[in-house]
């Protein structure tokens, strides 16, 4: 313990021994106690995610039951196969053809053949004379480029024109873990209580099996109207154009606009309001954005939104340029933000050095100032840019299509986006639909880490040239 | 060594007394020095910093600038290059002449002055760059048009005459953030004399330096004097006394107002001010009797 020495007048203002030693303790207990509260809260935060995670993840797999329009056992026994050998998978490109030359409509037929051809050597649904007619038209279908369809995506038409399942009752996946026949009961129950949900089908057609509605097949099917075929391209592709479309406008101007703040600009009165209005804008809420967007996107620049300043013909403004826009104005202000931040963390002696040898402000802020303030600079952006990802307000207002099959060609094309997907999905009645949406988050949430991760990767390249 | 500028703004043939000066030594005591100032005021908004300072500054010296804390010695530094023009309320009446131009005339532009009048400044602020590049940048910009081995040559060169070259000759793709604080401030100054400058203005260059590192600076400074005109702020009156040929004593003066006005009291040579100063501000300083 240590003597405090009786120094000065101002000695008698401070506790003596005993007391400080209380205090002191109580000191150190309300550290440890604020320590232990801070903890407390970072695994508030983690649990938090946890959960929200195993959510998604929960509903995204799971057990089905599936009633089959026709039964691949009874396919794989028309060929002569033991069904309890062999499966669907087993069949060869020819027979899978032939099973569905026997089953879909000559008009379907032609149509699947049209899209992609069976055989390079040879024709299933069309005749010569009328392929070689179609092919040289004026529009040819994409079939007549060469391209010929692989067994796995024959054997998907088969499962999806042939076997067609209807997906009748679904299971979470931990439920389907570890109570798999509490599902069963429970299917088996609904049948005897309330057939008339199931319309014809009886207990017997049901078959159990698993499903990954989070799946390569998933991300890669368009959208459809049938659950067990619905996939998530079309909104994934829109998603992927906006982020290009926001990134190529708001990072070139959020930037500039903050270099001539941060250098060029003096403090006069209007730069300041300038400045005030910027930091303002950060917190507009996004739907806001959204009303600009349609009042002055979609409606008055249409002709440039819709591409028919460029020959190309959307119907209308509604297209992935004007959600694009408006998602670029909602990061901008972000954007300039942390930008601003970076380009003043950067110590002005660097400034001075370059200023010194005679560079030009430009010549300085050019290669002195911005490769410092680049990591900072990309830090903003991947959050700005990460939010724009899941924003769904101001999309919707632009006119973003609910239901949409067609993959978006360009700028000037109607998209849809993962967030309104998923937002439709979740809105439908049926329980198939909601584990689709939890797919979709889980594709939403894969596609925001990948981008962030080239981000950071990209940064963390930048860093280490720097030091 | 130095070139002759060849600006048309800052033309040294429009002023006799310096080309002389650029290429011989005698020229440096008569006529108008490199740099001089007339009667210069420095601004700072309506805040007088400095008054009425005349100076002159002639190649082969070392001249100093010492005087208390808030005198305005490194105003008055930063002014001789424009580098005040970066504060953007501050501003100077008054003349300061390069060559017989007025730098601040209407027509000059500050990009030049600070080429021909280089600075290194108090903390070594070297660019988190390669050694190489933090020597090559500013020829670069400053359009150096020779090739890939003349810039080696001109890096070289400047690395030697600021007696880094032996210590960084096998390590000149590193980043120049990897030296030590005494090699970053040699570093600074040879990045300073590749643009080819005639006068170099130095801020305390030594006050973030340990003593050997302080000591091959002032040594560095008086080997480079052969080649510049070398102005240097210390706080350090035994480094003043050290280095330089000349040396300028700056005081304070506290007006009504309360107001806080830097003025030159005496500009001489340097054994003359510290042995028999003609002023008694002076002497009170130099003995420590204030400041």
């Amino acid at each position: 313990m240590v003597q405090l020495r009786e120094q000065s007048e101002a000695a008698e203002f401070f506790p003596s021994d005993v007391e400080y030693q209380g205090l002191l303790s109580k000191r150190s207990r309300r550290g440890r106690v604020v320590q232990l509260s801070f903890l407390l809260m970072l695994t508030i935060a983690v649990v938090g995610l946890g959960i929200l995670l195993y959510t998604i993840i929960d509903d995204s797999f799971g057990l089905v039951a599936v009633v089959n329009q026709n039964e691949p056992e009874a396919v794989v026994s028309a060929y002569g196969y033991d069904p309890a050998v062999t499966v669907l998978d087993d069949l060869n490109k020819e027979q899978l053809v032939d099973v569905l030359q026997g089953s879909v409509s000559s008009g379907v037929g032609r149509r699947l053949e049209r899209e992609e051809r069976f055989f390079a050597d040879r024709l299933v649904f069309e005749s010569q004379a009328k392929w070689d007619e179609v092919c040289a038209s004026d529009e040819p279908p994409s079939g007549c480029s060469g391209g010929v369809r692989s067994k796995g995506n024959v054997l998907d038409l088969v499962r999806e024109r042939v076997i067609q399942p209807d997906i009748v009752a679904v299971n979470r996946l931990t439920a389907s873990i570890f109570n798999p026949d509490g599902f069963k009961e429970e299917v088996e129950t609904a049948f005897v209580e309330n057939p008339s949900r199931f319309g014809e089908y009886t207990y017997d057609q049901v078959r159990y099996q698993w499903r990954a509605w989070f799946s390569w097949k998933f991300v890669t099917s368009p959208a459809s109207d049938r659950p067990e075929i619905a996939g998530v391209r079309t909104a994934v592709l829109g998603s992927i154009w906006l982020v290009i479309i926001t990134v190529l406008f708001a990072v070139p101007v959020g930037v500039g606009a903050a270099i001539y703040l941060e250098e060029f600009a003096r403090p006069t009165r209007i730069n300041d309001l300038i400045q005030t209005n910027i930091n303002n804008l950060a917190g507009v809420p996004s739907i806001i954005y959204g009303m600009l967007g349609l009042a002055v996107l979609v409606r008055i620049l249409e002709p440039f939104t819709s591409g028919s300043l460029f020959g190309e013909g959307a119907p209308n403004g509604r297209t992935i340029m004007s959600a694009g826009l408006t998602l670029g104005l909602l990061t901008l202000p972000v954007v300039i933000i942390s930008s601003q931040e970076a380009i003043r963390a950067v110590p002005s002696s660097l400034r001075q050095a370059g200023m010194g040898l005679g560079a030009t402000k430009w010549q300085t802020v050019r290669s002195q100032v911005l490769p410092v303030a680049i990591p900072g600079i990309l830090t903003g952006t991947i959050l700005a840019v990460a939010r724009a990802i899941g924003e769904t307000a101001p999309l919707i207002l632009v006119g973003a299509a609910s239901f949409i099959t067609v993959s978006p060609s360009g700028p000037f094309s109607q998209f849809t986006a993962l967030p309104i997907q998923i937002f439709q999905w979740t809105s439908f009645p049926q329980e198939e639909w909601r584990h689709l949406a939890a797919a979709a988050s889980l594709v939403l949430l894969v596609l925001l880490l990948t981008l962030n991760a080239a981000a950071v990767i990209m940064r963390n390249r930048f860093s280490r040239r720097m030091s | 060594m130095n070139e002759t500028p060849e600006s048309t703004v800052l033309d040294p043939t429009a002023a006799p007394a310096t080309a002389d000066a650029v290429g011989g030594v005698e020229a440096a005591d008569d006529g108008p020095g490199v740099l001089e100032t007339r009667s210069m005021d420095v601004f700072y908004g309506d805040f007088k910093a400095v008054a009425d300072v005349s100076m002159s500054f002639t190649f082969n010296e070392i001249s100093a600038l010492i005087g208390p804390s808030g005198c305005g010695k490194s105003t008055v530094l930063r002014s001789l290059n424009r580098m005040n023009d970066l504060i953007p309320t501050a501003r100077v009446d008054g003349e300061v002449r390069y060559h017989g131009t007025n730098i601040y005339a209407g027509d000059v532009d500050p990009v030049e002055i600070r080429r021909r009048i280089g600075m290194v400044f108090q903390k070594p602020n070297p660019f988190p760059k390669s050694i190489f590049d933090n020597i090559a940048w500013g020829a670069k910009i400053n359009g150096f048009k020779g090739s890939k081995s003349d810039m080696k040559d001109l890096v070289q060169g400047a690395l030697e005459q600021a007696a880094l070259w032996d210590e960084v000759k096998d390590k000149l793709t590193e980043s120049g953030l990897s030296l030590s604080g005494g090699q970053q401030q040699r570093l600074c100054i040879a990045r300073a004399i590749a643009v080819q400058p005639d006068v170099i203005l130095m801020d305390e260059p030594c006050s973030a330096l340990d003593p050997i590192a302080t000591l091959r600076i002032e040594e560095l400074m008086l080997e480079l004097k052969e080649n510049y005109s070398i102005i240097i702020v210390t706080h350090n009156m035994q480094q003043a006394a050290r280095v330089s040929d000349r040396t300028a004593f700056f005081n304070v003066e506290l007006d009504t107002t309360g107001q806080r006005t830097g003025h030159l009291v005496e500009f001489s040579p340097t054994d003359v001010l510290f042995t028999t100063p003609k002023e008694k501000a002076t002497e009170d300083y130099i003995t420590g009797r204030f400041g």
